[in-house]
C-alpha cells in the first residue's frame, strides 16, 4: 500500500512536469485573479510544487536511509579522500 | 542618505557574522562543518538564498521588463519543481553517503566512488571554473546597483570592492557557521524588503489593477508569452535547474547536515520562496514599461531601482540597495567558502599537506585561498562587460550538464570511471564549442531553434556516460557493496 502510493507520487512528479508546459494559455490574454493568466497559472504552478513536495516528503520520504545510518561519521572526514587512489 | 543606510546595512551583516564567530570553536571541523550543528531554517535560508542571486533580482525584472510574463515560466516555475526534486531524489542518498563514510566534498565522493585520483582533480578544476563566473556576475549586480542608487555618484568598482571586502571579512573569520547565519539574515532582509518596496510602488502608481489595464492597452503583447519565448526553449530550459545537484555548496551541505530530516522543511519550502521572491520582481519589470517606456537592454536592467528612485524617498532607495546587497553577498559567500573547503580536503588534505600543517595552519591556508579566489573574481570584474549577465545561464549550462555523473553514481551499479571520464571530458569540449557560439549574444540557442545549449549538453554527457560505461569493465564489487549496501529493496 505504502508502495503504491509512493509511486503515484512518482507519477505525479511526471505529469507536473508536463503540465509546466502550458501552450494552451501561451496567446491569451485573459486576466485572472487580477493578473495576466499566464501568470496566474504558473503561480498556482509553484503552490501545486509545494503541494506535490510536501506529500513526498510526507508520504515517500526515504527514512530507510535515515535507518541505514547507525552511528554518525566523526571525524573519519580526513582519510575520506585518501581511499580513492588511481587504479 | 542612501549611502548611510547601505553602510549601516553592511555593518550589520558583519555583526551577524561575527557574534556566530564567537560561537565558532577553533577546529578545522566547525570552520568546515559548523560542526554540523545548523537547523532545519537556518539550512532552507541558506541553500535559498544562495541561489537566487542579483541575477534574479534584477536580471529577472529586466528580462520582465523587455519579454513580458514568460520570464516567470521559464526560470522560478521551472526550478520550484526540478530543484526540491532534485533534491528528493539525490541529496537524501548523497547524505547517507556522507553520514556513512564521512564525506564532506563531492571531489571526496567522486574520487572514491569511482576510485580515480585524477578524475577527482579535473572534477575540481572544472568546478572552480564554473564557479568563478558566477561570482563575478554577484560582484558586477553588486557594483552596477550601488552606482545606479546614488545616480552614478559612486563608480561601479567601488561598489564590488565593498561586497568583496565584507564577503572576505565573514567568510574568513566565521567559517560555514557565520556564512549559514550571515546567509539566512541576508535571505530574509532581501525577502522582507523586496515585498516592502514592491507594495510601496505599485501603490504610488495607483494599484495593481490600474497598472496591468493600462499594460493591457499599450503593451498587451508583454501579459502573454506569445511570441517572446518559444515553447521549445521553456521546455528545453527546465534542465537548467539540475545543476542544484551539482553545485559544491549544496552538495557539501547534503553531505554533511546533521539529520535528513532537517531537508524536509526546505523541499517544501523552496517552491513558495521562489515565488516569494520573483512574483514581485517580474511585475515590477513589467509595470516599469509605463513609467520608463523604451529603455535600451543594458538600462532595463535597472528597472528595478529606477522605479525605487522616482517613486520613493531616499530611505526607501537605501533600503533597496541594501536588499540587492544581501542578495549578491548571500550568494557569493556560500560559493567561496564551499571553494575554500574543497581546496583544503580535495587538494591540501589529499595529497597529504596536512601532515606538515597544524589545525590552525589549514584553516588559514583555506583563508588565503578564499582571499584569492575573492581577488582574482574582483579583477576580473574590473575589465568584464555588462552583457556578462549572461554567464549566469552559462554556469547553470554547465552544472546541470555535469548532473548525469551523480546521477548514475548514485543509481547506477555499472558506471564506470572511464564513463565518469568520457562524461566529463564531453561536458568540457560541449560547453566550450557553445559558449565560444553563443558569445555576446545574450539570447542564444542552438541555431536559433529556441533549444538550449543545455538541452544537447546534458543528454550527450549522460551519453558519453552509458557507452563508455558499457564498453569498459565493470566496477569490482566491492566497490559496489561500499555505495550500494542500502539500495532500496
Amino acid at each position: 500500500m505504502n508502495k503504491r502510493i509512493r509511486w503515484i507520487l512518482y507519477a505525479a512528479i511526471v505529469v507536473l512536469y508536463v503540465l509546466h508546459n502550458d501552450f494552451w494559455f501561451w496567446e491569451d490574454p485573459r486576466i485572472v485573479l487580477g493578473l495576466p493568466v499566464g501568470l496566474t497559472y504558473h503561480i498556482g504552478y509553484n503552490l501545486a510544487a509545494a503541494v506535490l513536495l510536501f506529500l513526498l516528503v510526507r508520504f515517500a520520504w526515504p527514512s530507510h536511509l535515515e535507518v541505514a545510518v547507525e552511528q554518525p561519521a566523526e571525524a573519519s572526514s580526513t582519510d575520506a579522500g585518501a581511499t580513492g587512489g588511481e587504479r | 542618505m542612501t549611502l548611510a543606510v547601505v553602510g549601516v546595512y553592511m555593518l550589520l551583516v558583519l555583526m551577524v557574522g561575527g557574534l556566530s564567530h564567537r560561537l565558532f570553536r577553533g577546529t578545522g571541523e566547525d570552520y568546515f562543518l559548523a560542526t554540523r550543528t545548523i537547523g532545519p531554517f537556518v539550512l532552507l535560508m541558506s541553500l535559498f538564498g544562495t541561489n537566487m542571486t542579483a541575477f534574479a533580482l534584477l536580471g529577472g525584472a529586466g528580462e520582465a521588463y523587455r519579454s513580458g510574463i514568460g520570464v516567470f515560466t521559464l526560470m522560478p516555475s521551472a526550478a520550484a519543481l526540478v530543484i526540491p526534486t532534485t533534491f528528493f531524489f539525490v541529496g537524501t542518498r548523497l547524505w547517507a553517503l556522507g553520514k556513512r563514510h564521512g564525506y564532506i566534498t563531492q571531489v571526496q565522493y567522486f574520487r572514491d566512488r569511482y576510485g580515480s585520483d585524477h578524475l577527482g582533480l579535473l572534477l575540481f578544476i572544472v568546478l572552480v571554473a564554473l564557479v568563478v563566473p558566477y561570482l563575478l556576475i554577484g560582484i558586477m549586480g553588486g557594483g552596477l546597483t550601488l552606482s545606479w542608487i546614488t545616480n552614478g555618484q559612486v563608480p561601479e568598482w567601488v561598489g564590488g570592492l565593498v561586497i568583496c571586502t565584507v564577503v572576505m571579512i565573514y567568510v574568513t573569520y566565521g567559517g560555514l557557521r557565520g556564512t549559514a547565519w550571515a546567509n539566512t539574515f541576508q535571505t530574509l532582509v532581501f525577502m522582507v524588503l523586496g515585498a516592502a518596496t514592491f507594495i510601496y510602488v505599485i501603490n504610488a502608481m495607483g494599484g495593481l489593477g490600474n497598472a496591468i489595464s493600462q499594460l493591457q492597452e499599450q503593451h498587451a503583447d508583454l501579459l502573454i508569452r506569445g511570441d517572446h519565448f518559444s515553447p521549445i526553449k521553456v521546455l528545453t530550459y527546465t534542465l537548467i535547474p539540475l545543476s542544484a545537484g551539482m553545485f559544491p555548496h549544496m552538495f557539501m551541505h547534503w553531505l554533511t547536515a546533521s539529520k535528513l530530516s532537517n531537508f524536509r522543511i526546505t523541499l517544501v519550502a523552496y517552491p513558495i520562496c521562489i515565488a516569494i521572491v520573483w512574483v514581485p520582481s517580474v511585475l515590477m519589470g513589467l509595470v516599469g514599461n509605463l513609467t520608463f517606456p523604451d529603455l535600451s537592454v543594458p538600462a532595463s536592467n535597472s528597472i528595478l531601482v529606477r522605479l525605487i528612485s522616482h517613486y520613493s524617498p531616499e530611505l526607501l532607495a537605501g533600503l533597496l540597495g541594501a536588499g540587492v546587497f544581501a542578495a549578491v553577498m548571500s550568494s557569493l559567500d556560500s560559493q567561496v567558502l564551499s571553494l575554500g573547503t574543497m581546496f583544503t580536503q580535495d587538494i591540501v588534505r589529499h595529497y597529504g599537506y596536512d601532515n606538515r600543517m597544524s589545525g590552525k595552519q589549514q584553516i588559514l591556508v583555506a583563508r588565503i585561498f578564499v582571499a584569492g579566489i575573492l581577488v582574482v573574481s574582483y579583477l576580473l570584474s574590473l575589465v568584464s562587460s555588462n552583457t556578462i549577465f549572461a554567464l549566469g545561464t552559462w554556469c547553470f549550462t554547465g552544472f546541470s550538464a555535469l548532473f548525469p555523473i551523480v546521477l548514475a553514481g548514485l543509481f547506477w551499479k555499472r558506471s564506470t570511471k572511464a564513463g565518469a571520464y568520457a562524461s566529463v571530458l564531453t561536458v568540457v569540449v560541449l560547453w566550450i564549442y557553445f559558449f565560444m557560439q553563443g558569445w555576446g549574444n545574450a539570447d542564444y540557442t542552438v541555431g536559433g531553434t529556441g533549444v538550449m545549449a543545455v538541452a544537447v549538453i546534458t543528454p550527450a554527457s549522460a551519453l558519453a556516460m552509458i557507452l563508455v560505461s558499457l564498453m569498459t569493465k565493470p566496477p569490482e564489487a566491492a566497490r559496489l557493496a561500499k555505495f550500494f549496501a542500502d539500495s532500496e529493496a
